[in-house]
């Protein structure tokens, strides 16, 4: 025998820059469009998302603290990261939907330009939402975003790579931290995908990523208490209602995206400074004016 | 004296301190009561009209506890009727209106507001027990402004969003709290109109008259009927607002915990969602700050209103190498506040709101003594009949104390202390609540550093309480989400396309 046996991936989770197998030791079976078995995914609980919602927070100061500049240049680096490595996601997406080489690339190269958008708005939303405000008394006053915080975001199940970063980005490029449910029918290129948020730059913690059944893991998400926001792009009514519940027990900010669906993920409409504000909490300061 | 015989020496002189206290008389100057009408009812579609079951409330002076007069109790009924008024004139008339003529009514609105102002900072006053000095001065001039200020949004929309058109909603359920009546209807009113809703609002159950007045008003500026429908009444006219399938957007002021509830309630529906809650605000006050006006900030920042603010100053943060001479000018200020009836012009501190809300801050008072913070309070007269609460302060309080947690919402304050700017932030973002804060420093980058890192809507550097239609107002965290006021005081209102 001359023909060699290839090596298969493990895929774990993310969470805290570091690949950990899930604690539960539960694993899901991901198999290809043709039925082939492809990879045990990491099956991921409720420890798991608490996990990773510890590594969110602890992340947050830092990363919040960063120039925008530094923001925008990591966003871009994992641009880079991903250009580089575009055919790796390819043949993945490939594999497991069984989409066509021109689908699987359309997807990975709006990906790889969503991130280069939201590159370039790390140093520009904030002048687009703040304001100076005229008050009738002798004051400085203006207002402008800071990131809300710790954002659990679920992912659509289709378009695993392009659905993500299009709900990833506008989220970190303001200075949140993001606990990601990634797409449950294809969690191999979310995790994929870690690896090149971890060569690029972000500091561990920033993203999160967490595979598995979304009816397990979105309820311990949208109940956590030191999650301030859930935001989610997907039409399932039933789970879009339960987290909007779950959410007032600590008064998250709830953002669900039922559009874009299908191809419409691909185009420019799925990409807006409108993503960045939901997630934004706009702060009033003020100052007498006087000597 | 001896002259150059001894060593020059540092002395330590204690500043001279003025006493006041029942030291100095005064003459009262109360103002004239306002004559009101012995029954109020709803105004639905344009029209003053009784609730349908026919039942009534008293409304009361929390300053005297006599009835000022009996109003129409709106159940489920009526809110439908008012709901379906709104829904009919947004869909007929509001959403159709040229935005300048819409902004007309408005402007229109404003004006009659401060030509009425007088009579209606008296009834705000008489309804509620806030002092005369505060309604006349704070409250009544900001709802006329607040009316301004977004009757010239109505129709310049099309600026307000980069790249985007803005479209309203439709039918707007609002419901308010107690402690600024008739400037949280301002706030939630001026917006939706500007933007072309229609409204259905709820005033709070102690104090429901100011925002009829107002709707009498509307009524004389010949707004559309329907366009904006004032039910009065208890929870259940909130509940039926929350619930209503017609209703499109949500937006409430009042406690954390009905804010949840109403998160909660309208879960599953596409109802928009506006909050905004509780507060817990940490006053910072460093050494380098200048002491006499922290001490007028950290007064303006609780007794403001009874404490009856969200985003009162209720814990103060003082760095240790002050707190004796911060604490010694809170107690000799504190001294000097005046309590009592709430139309005399000279009072400071009105009366409680209601028999429950005293009933709230006497039960966290209590739990402050027994927890074993040390409470200092004012010995003042107090009238015989009437809600009232002498001001307050507690030292030695401890971050887990009920006092340095809960929101007492009353004239109570709870003194924590801090060594590092980094304490001050910790223990100020050490709460769940994320209204408001405020931070005493004349160290210019020292303030930049604070205020960035406070998790507070809103930050009030060297200064405390103020407020302005141009300023957007809102929480993080538990206190809520949404910006009311200035130009994002708009995005809660409109649908982006």
């Amino acid at each position: 025998m001359t023909e060699r046996l290839a090596i298969l991936k493990t895929y774990k989770l993310y969470i805290g820059g570091k690949f950990p197998r899930t604690e539960s030791n539960r694993y899901y079976q991901v198999t290809s469009a043709k039925g082939k078995l492809l990879a045990n995914a990491s099956r991921g609980s409720r420890k798991d998302i608490r996990d990773a919602v510890v590594a969110a927070r602890k992340a947050f100061s830092d990363w919040s603290g960063r120039s925008a500049f530094n923001r925008g240049q990591i966003l871009y680096r994992a641009a880079e990261m991903l250009e580089s490595h575009a055919q790796t996601f390819i043949d993945e997406i490939m594999a497991i939907t069984g989409k066509t080489k021109k689908q699987a690339g359309d997807e990975v190269t709006a990906s790889i330009d969503r991130l280069v958008w939201y590159a370039g708005w790390a140093d520009k939303y904030m002048q687009l939402f703040s304001t100076v405000n005229p008050v009738a008394t002798k004051y400085w006053n203006f207002t402008y975003p800071e990131p809300t915080g710790v954002v659990g975001i679920i992912c659509p199940d289709e378009m695993p790579l392009l659905g993500m970063v299009s709900k990833v980005a506008p989220a970190v490029v303001s200075g949140n931290t993001c606990v990601v449910i990634a797409s449950e029918t294809n969690p191999l290129t979310p995790i994929t995908f870690s690896e090149v948020i971890a060569t690029s730059d972000f500091p561990g913690g920033v993203i999160n990523i967490i595979t598995g059944f979304k009816s397990e893991l979105c309820g311990p998400l949208a109940t956590h208490m030191d999650v301030n926001a859930i935001d989610y792009s997907g039409q399932d009514e039933k789970t879009i209602s339960s987290l909007q519940e779950a959410a007032a027990t600590n008064v998250k900010r709830v953002v669900i995206r039922r559009t874009p669906h299908g191809n419409d993920w691909l185009g420019d409409t799925s990409q807006s400074p409108y993503w960045i504000e939901p997630l934004v909490e706009m702060k009033t300061a003020w100052h007498p004016v006087g000597s | 004296m001896k002259k150059n015989s001894e060593a020059p020496h540092l002395e330590i002189v204690e500043s001279r301190r003025l006493l006041f206290g029942d030291l100095w008389d005064y003459a009262p100057s109360p103002e004239k009561p306002v004559n009101l009408k012995k029954h109020y009812d709803l105004f639905i579609d344009g029209k003053f009209v009784p609730a349908k079951s026919g039942k009534t409330f008293s409304t009361i002076n929390p300053a005297t506890e006599e009835s000022l007069a009996e109003v129409a109790l709106a159940d489920e009924a009526d809110v439908d009727r008012a709901v379906k008024a709104a829904r009919k004139a947004y869909q007929n008339v509001w959403s159709k209106m040229k935005p300048a003529e819409r902004a007309k009514y408005i402007y229109r609105i404003a004006r009659m507001i401060q030509e009425k102002a007088r009579e209606l900072c008296i009834i705000e006053t008489m309804n509620g027990g806030k002092p005369i000095r505060e309604s006349r001065d704070i409250d009544l001039p900001l709802v006329a402004a607040h009316f301004f200020f977004y009757a010239g949004w109505a129709d310049k929309l099309d600026y307000a969003f980069a790249g985007r058109k803005a479209r309203s909603i439709g039918v707007a359920g609002q419901i308010i709290p107690w402690n600024f009546p008739l400037l949280m209807a301002a706030w939630k009113i001026a917006p939706a109109l500007a933007t072309g809703n229609a409204v259905v609002l709820k005033p709070a159950e102690t104090t429901p008259l100011t925002a009829l007045h107002l709707a009498e008003i509307i009524q004389e500026a010949d707004l559309p009927p329907g366009v904006v429908n004032i039910v009065t009444g208890d929870g259940g006219a909130g509940a039926a607002i929350v619930n209503h399938k017609d209703v499109d957007k949500i937006a409430f002021t009042g406690s954390t915990e009905v804010g949840k509830m109403i998160q909660k309630a309208i879960a599953g529906t596409k109802k928009k969602l506006t909050l905004e809650l509780g507060g817990k605000a940490a006053n910072i006050i460093f050494e380098d700050a200048p002491i006499d006006q922290a001490v007028e900030g950290i007064i303006n920042g609780i007794y403001f209103n009874q404490g009856h603010v969200c985003c009162a100053g209720s814990r103060l943060l003082v760095q240790e190498g002050i707190v004796d001479v911060v604490t010694r000018k809170l107690w000799d200020r504190l001294r000097t506040l005046r309590v009592g009836n709430p139309l005399d012009k000279n009072t400071d501190i009105g009366a409680i709101n209601s028999k429950m809300q005293l009933e709230k801050i006497c039960s966290l008072v209590e739990s402050g003594v027994d927890e074993g913070a040390r409470m200092h309070q004012i010995t003042c007269d107090l009238p015989e009949r009437g809600f009232w609460f002498r001001p307050t302060f507690f030292t030695e309080v401890a971050q887990s104390h009920r006092i340095a947690q809960e929101e007492i919402f009353g004239p109570v304050l709870s003194m924590l202390t801090f060594r590092t700017p980094e304490e001050a932030i910790e223990r100020a973002n050490n709460t769940p609540y994320g209204l408001s804060a405020g931070v005493w420093t004349d160290k210019g980058s020292k303030i930049f550093k604070i205020a960035s890192k406070l998790r507070a809507g809103v930050v009030w550097a060297n200064t405390y309480n103020q407020f302005d239609p141009a300023s957007p107002f809102g929480g993080y965290k538990e206190s809520g989400f949404g910006r009311e006021g200035g130009l994002h005081g708009l995005m809660p209102y409109v649908e982006l396309i």
